[in-house]
């Protein structure tokens, strides 16, 4: 009898030390597939972030490195200028990429860097133990918000894909979710896309994945997949912000 | 210029200098910001990467520079950036990162004025940033300071050989009278980019297990013992690596440690001034990190006095006393904030240090 699901060849076998109900297993293992599909196992580096996934490299058997805190994209680009013939991915979390890391991911995506980025927003700091993230909902309570996040206070929550797709450097921009089977199905398709787009040499892509921190959310893993679909995805609606197959 | 010819003199600055012979060195991905006075390395590298193949990006920031860096030399090619002053201070997170990860690659820093904005003018006063870590955690940085833009140019070589060999990240120390001023320089070492074999590379796990770049240990126990290896191998530096020049010191009375602008104004006063009844000799240390401690505790032992030169207000002076442990006198002389020795004020200073000791002879 053949075994129709498996382990990809890519993941390897090994508990992770995520909490239960997090969604990075489930993005970290669509990337094994993905490599798995495309078989590109031997021609990729992977960038593990500062925050929950910095051991996404005990779960990857591709080449990878660590960056500092908010700067991957920066050593992505000096990884993939040395060798243009490989395929360069960052995976960063909201902390991450749309903080401390601001300047890095929107100078990375003007210069057009042929990257593809993997953005997990939960919307919390999850690896210091839940505080207000830059893609904090308004009124949402974390360590450092126990009131809620105030607009006055905290300012607001950042729509990086939105910045990201008016920037004349990115190709494809997209935001997904994987709260369902479905969702999960095209966000894998979307990330398979980021991955072509740098396959093609089109450019700089990022794809945004809404995923649950129910810990740090203090919910279940059933009320955090409804906050996405029902709270999370009004601030950050899901779909494709740019394109470059449907450009002129 | 479009390329070097074998001996060949150039007339370039400090900063060309250093630009060039990194090209010659076989590094291809040089990552700058804008800084005064370490300007023309970034346009030098913007004419000549592109016309040898190589990558030269002007970067949204310092630490995007260093990071790319980081990236570059994981992805195991020869890389540089260069900066000055703030911009080094802003570089150190990715430096410690560099030396955490065991990363070879060559920063050049063109000291400037300080503290903060400071001003343009030369200045040793970041020599404990260099030599002592500067970032955070316990590391070292291989340190080389250059005197003239001809050793800046053989110095720059040298690093890229020492980063690939002990898997660190070298900086040269410059200050803004070394980057700016020209002199005739040659090109003639060998561009060794193969010398070290570099398997631990990312380049793609195709036949072989994947390699992970990182200096992160959150298991109890792998942190002390990855520093108990960083701590081996710059022993081993120390031991292999000290580097200096010595002038007169055989039978000197009076030793002066200076290094780079301050060591060519000593060796002008060395040449010059007869008029004292002491004779003066001169350690130049090549290398601030490992620092020339054995040779220093030498002389120590034998001298009446030894004067620290600096443009500082009394950095390498700590080192100095260190190496020579209450031995003989250390007497200290240093400008700041722009402020250049001259020859007159070594000779005054001098002449102090003698009649102290003549005083104090008379005392007893």
């Amino acid at each position: 009898m053949e075994a129709i699901y498996k382990t990809p060849k890519t993941l390897i076998d090994t508990p992770t030390h995520y909490c239960p109900g997090c969604g990075h297993g489930i993005v970290q293992r669509l990337i094994a597939e993905i490599i798995d599909e495309m078989d590109i196992r031997g021609k990729t580096i992977g960038l593990a972030p500062v925050g929950c996934a910095v051991l996404a490299y005990n779960y990857l058997d591709i080449d990878m490195c660590e960056a500092a805190h908010g700067r991957p994209p920066s050593v992505a680009t000096g990884i993939k200028r040395v060798h243009p013939e490989k395929i360069v991915f960052s995976y960063q979390g909201d902390g991450d990429l749309a903080a401390i890391g601001t300047a890095e991911i929107i100078h990375t995506a003007n210069r057009g860097e042929n990257i593809t980025v993997i953005f997990v927003n939960n919307a919390v700091y999850g690896m210091t133990n839940g505080q207000m993230a830059p893609t904090t909902l308004i009124n949402q309570k974390t360590l450092t918000t126990p009131h809620g996040r105030s607009e006055k206070n905290d300012g607001y929550p950042l729509r990086v894909c939105e910045i990201l797709s008016v920037i004349d450097g990115s190709r494809f921009i997209a935001r997904t979710s994987i709260t369902s089977p479905k969702n999960i199905i095209k966000t894998k398709q979307l990330l398979e896309k980021g991955f072509k787009t740098q396959i093609q040499e089109k450019g700089f892509s990022l794809i945004e994945i809404l995923s649950p921190c129910p810990v740090y959310w203090r919910m279940s893993s059933v009320e955090s997949l409804k906050f996405i679909d029902e709270e999370m995805s009004k601030t950050f609606p899901l779909g494709i912000f740019k394109d470059w197959e449907n450009q002129n | 210029m479009t390329s070097t010819e074998k001996n060949k003199k150039y007339l370039l600055t400090g900063n060309e200098a250093c630009a060039e012979a990194a090209i010659q060195a076989g590094c291809r991905f040089y990552y700058g910001y804008p800084i005064t006075p370490q300007n023309e390395i970034l346009t030098h590298m913007a004419i000549r990467m592109p016309q040898v193949g190589g990558t030269f990006i002007q970067v949204e920031s310092e630490l995007a520079a260093i990071n790319m860096v980081y990236g570059s030399a994981a992805a195991g090619a020869r890389t540089m950036t260069s900066s000055s002053g703030p911009g080094i201070s802003l570089k150190q997170e990715g430096i410690s990162y560099l030396a955490g990860s065991e990363l070879p690659c060559v920063i050049v820093n063109i000291q400037r004025g300080g503290p903060g904005l400071g001003d343009i003018s030369p200045s040793q006063a970041d020599y404990f940033q260099a030599v002592k870590g500067g970032g955070h955690g316990d590391y070292h940085t291989i340190v080389l300071a250059p005197g003239s833009v001809q050793e800046a140019a053989d110095l720059v070589f040298d690093a890229f050989d020492l980063a690939d060999c002990y898997r660190n990240p070298v900086m040269i120390l410059g200050d803004a009278q070394l980057g700016q001023m020209m002199e005739p320089v040659v090109f003639n070492k060998k561009c060794k980019p193969n010398l070290y074999k570099k398997d631990w590379a990312l380049t793609g796990a195709d036949g072989r297990k994947k390699n992970i770049i990182k200096s992160f240990y959150p298991v109890k126990g792998e942190l002390e013992k990855f520093n108990a290896k960083l701590q081996k191998k710059y022993r081993q530096i120390k031991a292999e690596e000290v580097r200096y020049e010595e002038i007169n010191i055989e039978n000197a009375d009076i030793v002066i440690v200076a290094y780079g602008t301050c060591a060519r104004i000593c060796k002008e006063f060395l040449k010059k001034d007869q008029s004292l009844n002491v004779k003066v000799g001169l350690i130049r240390p090549i290398t601030l990190w490992p620092f020339p401690a054995d040779i220093i505790q030498k002389v120590s032992e034998r001298v009446q006095a030894i004067l620290t030169v600096e443009m500082s207000a009394g950095q390498m002076v700590e080192d100095v006393r260190l190496s020579v442990s209450g031995r003989c006198p250390v007497h200290f002389y240093g400008r700041t904030g722009g402020g250049i020795p001259t020859p007159k004020e070594i000779l005054k200073k001098i002449s102090e240090i003698v009649s102290v000791k003549v005083k104090g002879t008379c005392a007893t």
